[in-house]
């Protein structure tokens, strides 16, 4: 399946994008530290992490808007830095804010970015009706897009991201600020693209139900990756239970809980939280502590443990301590 | 999972998006691919400029204020020096570059809204010279300025100006070019600006000085010094100087009036020709285009 697609500039590759020791640093801060990773073609490959780890620098800089630091990265095979433009003839993307013309139709919109991209008028009008179809907006092209709801606009936006068929879509947080219900027909539309057009997506999300239905994650964490492989096998790795326990002294269970059972316990979300083996059977045992206990939940692994037990803090926390963070940091600017 | 993605495909089928979508070639980048950016820009002015009536309405008060109500207003305290032409024949050329300017700076400001509301991302990462985009921009903000101006050269009749085509053909390429170069410089300005307010505060600040300046509203024959340099630095004086000397060329007015009145720009006593002022403007377009093309080129 890999190099079969021809590409918008001849040249036929195997991996859609290979990054090496990838930098980037603003002055003191170093965004992205080192990362190093494959999409094969074909794949749905996504980046999930925090807000503030590193995963819009890295899509910027794979997409050409950010000029690495230092490591290089090919995308469709050609070089991110002295390639540019053919990069950005193999790329479509998706930003997390609109890029569209609201005093324009979706269809005016879409001709737009036919002409600036220069797609031959062969087979043109074809792939604009499918595209448009694809998401539904095809009996919608006609009216302004200022007259869209968010999700349309987002919809509005993947097709147009693919009118040029590129090789690789680029989706930088592709449902943020959505509804659910949006939030899920989005990901239908993006499968049906995947079924039929065998584009690479490469994606970011701070949502762990929506690695879910990546082909593989990476998972990064203050500009590193840490993990990376398909959900499945991460999930597998942690081989864990999650237990969470609200306790009235989280020290005090911590202690004991490391003292009875040999198990290293950790405050996550406000709660006292461990991973064990089967964890159902675990919970009876918990009351033999004497301590008093709230609540207790168990939960199979998930995506979020996975972060947990790479990074040591659930997404939420990592979020919340980068907000910290950045707030801390704008301080000292603005000092 | 598997059947998941079937059912998809089945809703994706039934809504009658196919699957065997054929995908379209990109060519190598080619002058014709610069050529295809720099026209949908360009047309993309056009389009957005005719959806907007209001915004063809509301650029042509001022103007009219200042040839109707100003006009006539001075027109009786004018009359004692205008050697018998009408006043508001002698604002009408000050007028109509009014009306072209604030046409031409509206364009350019549409970049900031551009850059506001994320669409100049879209032109930004296309695989097209940046030059493209930013000529194509000024080539749709002079011709919707220059479209603006045509509506005021239509009423010239109203003012005494006669319907001479060469006449009509001289203000219309002279004002053309003041547009093409006025927008330019707001695309200029607009290069580092975030804010649609700091814009238009700057787009206040440089066109208002320059209309009074520029000798639309005086003659710019035995003024004091200091208001004498400062009309020459003025870009505006090249445009307005032109144009009022052709339009009285084009009247049955006497050789004191026209002395008097449209007695020409001089550069150190020496008059300078229609020719070179419209060349001035010109140069003085290209330069700022320049400009602006190094700014954005090498922004983000």
């Amino acid at each position: 399946m890999t190099a079969q697609r021809s590409d918008n500039g001849s040249r036929q590759i195997d991996e859609a994008v290979a990054v090496r020791g990838l930098v980037k640093r603003y002055d003191e801060v170093e965004a992205v530290r080192g990362v190093e990773f494959d999409v094969h073609a074909g794949e749905t490959f996504g980046f999930l992490g925090p807000n503030g780890a590193g995963k819009s620098t890295t899509i910027n800089m794979l997409c050409t808007l950010v000029r690495p630091t230092a490591g290089s990265a090919l995308v469709a095979g050609h070089d991110v830095v002295r390639e540019r433009d053919q990069v950005r003839r193999n790329i479509g993307l998706v930003f997390q804010d609109t890029t569209l013309d609201g005093y324009m139709t979706a269809e005016q919109n879409m001709h737009l970015h036919a002409e600036l991209y220069g797609v031959s008028h062969e087979g043109l009008a074809q792939r604009m009706r499918a595209v448009m179809e694809m998401v539904g907006l095809w009996d919608r092209r006609g009216s302004l897009v200022n007259t869209f709801s968010g999700g349309m606009k987002r919809r509005l936006e993947i097709a147009r991201g693919l009118l040029h068929s590129p090789r690789v879509l680029f989706l930088d947080e592709p449902t943020v600020g959505l509804d659910p219900q949006t939030r899920s027909s989005i990901w239908e539309y993006l499968q049906t693209l995947q079924d039929e057009e065998e584009t690479t997506m490469f994606l970011t999300t701070h949502y762990m139900d929506e690695a879910e239905y990546c082909d593989r994650i990476a998972i990064i964490d203050q500009g590193r990756i840490v993990a990376l492989d398909t959900p499945a096998a991460l999930k597998a790795e942690v081989g864990t239970d999650r237990i969470q326990i609200s306790t009235d002294d989280d020290a005090a269970t911590i202690d004991a809980l490391r003292e009875r059972f040999g198990l290293d316990a950790r405050l996550a979300e406000g709660k006292v939280t461990f991973g064990v083996a089967s964890g159902e059977q675990f919970v009876p045992r918990l009351f033999e502590l004497g301590l008093p206990i709230g609540s207790v939940s168990v939960a199979r692994p998930s995506l979020d443990d996975v972060f947990l037990s790479f990074t040591g803090k659930t997404i939420r926390d990592a979020e919340e301590s980068n907000t910290e963070m950045r707030r801390h940091m704008a301080r000292i600017m603005s000092r | 999972m598997a059947t998941e993605a079937a059912t998809t495909r089945e809703r994706a089928l039934e809504r009658g998006g196919g699957p065997e979508v054929a995908p379209v070639r990109v060519p190598a980048r080619s002058l014709h691919s610069e050529l295809r950016a720099i026209r949908v820009v360009w047309k993309r002015e056009l389009i957005r400029f005719r959806s907007d009536r209001l915004r063809i309405i509301t650029s042509l008060t001022q103007p009219f204020l200042f040839l109707f109500v100003l006009g006539t207003g001075l027109s009786s305290l004018a009359s004692a020096g205008t050697h018998g032409v009408n006043f508001k024949t002698f604002v009408y050329p000050g007028v109509l570059c009014m009306a072209v300017m604030f046409t031409a700076m509206f364009s350019a400001a549409s970049i900031v809204w551009d850059r506001e509301f994320g669409f100049l991302r879209e032109m930004m990462v296309a695989p097209v010279r940046r030059s493209s985009i930013v000529l194509g921009k000024c080539l749709g903000g002079a011709t919707v300025a220059g479209f603006q101006g045509l509506i005021v050269i239509s009423i010239a009749g109203i003012v005494n100006v006669p319907y001479a085509p060469t006449l009509l053909l001289e203000i219309f390429g002279l004002q053309l070019l003041l547009a093409f170069a006025i927008t330019a410089f707001g695309m200029t300005a607009a290069a580092r600006m975030t804010q649609m307010q700091s814009f238009m505060a700057v787009m206040q600040m440089a066109i208002m000085p320059m209309f009074f300046i520029s000798g639309a509203l005086f003659s710019v024959a035995s003024l004091p010094p200091w208001l004498t340099i400062l009309n020459r630095i003025d870009p505006l004086t090249y445009a307005v100087d032109p144009m009022r000397r052709a339009i009285f060329a084009h009247m049955h007015i006497s050789k004191s009036a026209v002395h008097a009145l449209a007695p020409g720009v001089t550069w150190w006593g020496w008059r300078v020709p229609g020719l070179l002022e419209a060349g001035v403007i010109a140069l003085l377009g290209l330069v700022l285009l320049s400009i602006a093309i190094w700014e954005f080129s090498r922004a983000e």
